[in-house]
């Protein structure tokens, strides 16, 4: 189709963007009360990176030790380094246990305890009795939850009738000529195709961006998509210096090791065979939050304790829990051990390394989903505007997310999003009939790659991934980010002029590919910024120049804008919904 | 190393052909995915194929490798013949280079009504399932919708519009298997005709082409048999 052609438009109470656990979740709310829905996503939904998760999903159900949501909010909070948002938390473990509850009866076929309850197992940072023995908090499917979590609710939207546009990208959202939001503009990827999806609603839910950063367990669509439209459309990305280390990616290759492992009781050993989490975390050792367990690893690594014939990794020990729980428990990470490492963990150890895993921050929103925007005054809410997922930042992480609390994530809020449209659906307004202008600036940012001559947008993304990877790493300094924010500033010029050869107009992948390098710009832009600002370690944020957590001044959000790479704050919902407050205490584990 | 890739641009070509290629992989490239993609973006950023977790778990590279389907991620480029001859999936139409319409092959899939059917009252908490019953379930729920088995299956080829194909049947036995599933009467009648079941032969193609080690063989076997046993 050429430029100018005529946009193909289709009408819906609500689009959501993005296939993955929090929009199909959002997406099911809304078609099972009988909205009319459409999920866009620019890969057919199973295969968002939601699948990819493994150890599991942590509610407090209390089925292998005693539990209570409240122990679970606690955890939560400590784990967030207490700059995760009180009343959001506790709503989260609150809903937690009802949503995987739903999702056993939608079909997802969890693992089972003997007396055929859903099995659960210890996660990292999970305690009895707000600090006490480690809890089995972690509901499983094997080590496939989030494949298992992904299948069963797109089944469930199927059953019940929701719009599927599968590989659609997401150019931008639309505002109407009132400035409300009022829908967005797709290509379809197949044909080329443009697409202006009108709705009531628009709900983005398009995952993380971790593919900033040279090692990462992240799939090639974890671009920050969501990010980049709504710092285009002016509008702040909250937290963008948080972001999360996992211990266990496969030395090399990147690929995640479920925390799941040391859950079944695996531990980490550094190159004199040393159990080196004993030292670091005396009672949780190889099961303390994943910042520190990340930062104990890299300092062994930085001084000589590695292993290999560079002494760049750690080894993950699973040979002791014997083959018949590995082949049970942990099946599809022995494939991943033998394909990626080499190695078969039921004799030998895993070689794994801390791999960018999770982005803590991302779009601010309430505990509905919807999107504030806060440029130095109170918070007001975006009408008509949700996100929801990795891409939001509600706050329930902080500054360090627990493991199994992406997966309750997903759900609880993917749901609280399908109820709050549904439940203020009159108040939304009608869908707009948009007309072309409205879409006149994303289609310039999809026309303006057609030029012929320009720079190549595969070297300039690999230049900005080791540039994160070099400069923003496990620890930071301000030196070393001024460095790196130096040389990506030079890139991030060079990206306005990227040129796609491909000139073809079905399943053009490259034109994508470009499309997506200006969200990954944003989000290493915004994620540098509020970096080299937050002067203190948090979560995390580890800075080697500022080692304390400073809460007399620091306990605060990071609101990035776009427009002159601004920095402004928002304060903590310190405040529970119903519970007492838990304040800052120093963090051990 | 070389390659010769199927290329196709519907708005150039009016056929198919292949296309070599020779690179240096990289230091780090150790799957086929690698090389794929060094091309794409070294030497023609033209090359189309779909790619996301490079984990074998997301489903997207499904494509014929050197004569077997596979997933392009978890090939390892060490042992591949050369030159490595790259294909889309057989049997499905082609939209460009190695990528196919996988429409009739969702399709099936839908029609199996892949989700949980129950006519129980739902209960406050979970329902209770037994180990020994969810074992069932293991080598039916880790289906990744790649395609592999069903590309590879001659009666999959000549009969997509009428017959399920492995993938389906191993996600309609997963269904049949389930014990919360109440629906069991209704997914054997649908199933109990001349194409959508009974166009398997037994060739086995899908249990070779499963990338996660899956057998729809073996499913499709059982749901014959859970047929037969309701009959007698």
């Amino acid at each position: 189709m050429a430029a100018g052609a005529k946009l193909k438009k289709r009408r819906f109470d609500a689009v959501v963007v993005g296939g993955g656990g929090a929009g199909l979740r959002a997406s099911l709310e809304l078609a099972a009360r009988g909205y009319h829905v459409a999920v866009v996503s620019k890969v057919f939904p199973t295969r968002s990176h939601t699948v990819a998760a493994q150890g599991g999903i942590t509610s407090a159900l209390g089925n292998v030790s005693p539990d209570h949501w409240h122990w679970h909010m606690y955890d939560t909070v400590k784990g967030s380094d207490y700059i995760g948002d009180q009343d959001a938390i506790e709503y989260l473990c609150r809903n937690a246990i009802e949503v995987v509850y739903e999702l056993e009866h939608m079909g997802l076929p969890f693992s089972r305890l003997d007396d055929g309850r859903i099995y659960q197992r210890p996660f990292g940072g999970q305690s009895q009795n707000f600090g006490g023995p480690q809890a089995s908090r972690t509901c499983a499917a094997a080590d496939r939850t989030g494949h298992a979590l992904l299948h069963t609710l797109y089944q469930q939207n199927l059953r019940h009738g929701t719009h599927f546009f599968d590989e659609f990208y997401s150019v931008d959202f639309i505002r109407d000529s009132q400035g409300r939001i009022a829908g967005v503009l797709a290509i379809e990827i197949e044909t080329g195709e443009r697409y202006l999806f009108e709705a009531a609603a628009v709900v983005l839910a398009t995952g993380g961006g971790g593919r900033i950063f040279k090692h990462t367990t992240n799939a090639f669509s974890c671009t920050g998509d969501g990010l980049g439209m709504v710092a285009r459309a002016g509008l702040p990305l909250q937290d963008m210096e948080f972001w999360q280390f996992h211990p266990t990616g496969v030395a090399g290759a990147g690929v995640l090791v479920t925390e799941g492992c040391r859950g079944e009781g695996g531990y980490l050993v550094n190159g004199d065979g040393e159990r080196f989490m004993e030292r670091y975390a005396p009672n949780a050792k190889d099961l303390a939050g994943r910042d520190v367990v990340a930062r104990s690893m890299a300092l062994e690594i930085m001084e000589g304790r590695g292993v290999g014939p560079r002494k760049d990794h750690v080894l993950l020990k699973l040979d002791h829990l014997g083959s018949d729980i590995i082949m049970e428990r942990l099946p599809a990470i022995r494939e991943i051990a033998i394909k990626f490492a080499g190695v078969d963990p039921i004799e030998t150890p895993i070689p794994v390394v801390p791999t960018v895993h999770y982005m803590m921050g991302g779009i601010p929103t309430n505990r509905f989903g919807q999107v504030i925007a806060n440029d130095g005054g109170e918070d007001e809410i975006v009408p008509r505007l949700y996100a929801v997922g990795e891409c939001a930042c509600v706050s329930v992480h902080g500054a360090n997310r627990l493991g199994g609390n992406s997966l309750v994530d997903l759900v609880v809020f993917g749901r609280a999003v399908g109820r709050h449209i549904s439940d203020n659906f009159a108040e939304l307004g009608a869908p707009a009939d948009l007309d072309e202008s409205s879409a006149e600036l994303g289609l310039g940012r999809i026309d303006r790659l057609a030029r012929k001559e320009g720079e190549r947008p595969d070297l300039l993304r690999e230049e900005i991934r080791d540039t994160l990877q070099a400069h923003c790493g496990v620890f930071r300094t301000e030196q070393t980010m001024r460095e790196g924010w130096i040389k990506f500033e030079q890139l991030a010029g060079r990206c306005e002029q990227v040129a796609v050869k491909d000139a073809c107009e079905i399943f053009n992948t490259a034109r994508i590919e470009a499309l997506e390098l200006d969200n990954l710009v944003t989000v290493a832009r915004a994620t540098i910024v509020s970096a080299l600002n937050r002067t203190e370690s948090r979560g995390a944020h580890a800075r080697d120049d500022h080692r304390e957590r400073d809460d007399e001044h620091w306990l605060k959000h990071t609101l990035y804008h776009g427009d002159g790479d601004r920095i402004g704050y928002r304060p903590i919902a310190m405040q529970p919904l119903t519970v007492e407050t838990f304040k800052p205490k120093p963090r051990t584990y | 190393m070389r390659l010769s890739i199927y290329r196709y641009n519907p708005e150039t070509q009016r056929s198919p052909q292949l296309q070599d290629f020779e690179i240096e992989p990289g230091p780090e490239a150790k799957f086929l995915l690698d090389a794929l993609l060094q091309i794409k973006d070294e030497v023609d950023d033209s090359l189309t194929l779909r790619r996301s977790c490079r984990e074998g778990v997301c489903g997207s590279d499904g494509m014929n490798i050197n004569g077997r389907n596979g997933l392009a991620c978890v090939t390892p480029l060490k042992g591949l013949k050369e030159p490595v001859v790259v294909r889309p999936l057989p049997g499905l139409p082609v939209i460009r280079d190695l990528v196919v319409d996988m429409s009739q092959f969702f399709k099936q899939y839908r029609s199996v009504k892949p989700y949980l059917q129950s006519d129980e009252p739902v209960p406050l908490k979970e329902r209770l399932q037994a180990p020994a019953d969810r074992a069932e379930l293991d080598g039916l729920y880790e289906c990744i919708l790649c395609a592999c088995c069903s590309t590879s299956c001659p009666s999959f080829w000549w009969n997509p519009d009428k017959f399920v194909g492995p993938a389906g049947l191993l996600q309609a036995y997963r269904f049949i298997a389930d014990t919360r599933d109440t629906r069991t009467n209704e997914r054997l009648d649908d199933l109990n005709d001349p194409y959508r079941l009974f166009r398997c032969h037994t060739i086995m193609n899908c249990v070779d082409a499963c990338p996660k080690h899956l057998n729809p063989t073996k499913a499709i076997v059982k749901i014959k048999e859970t047929m037969l046993s309701r009959e007698l």
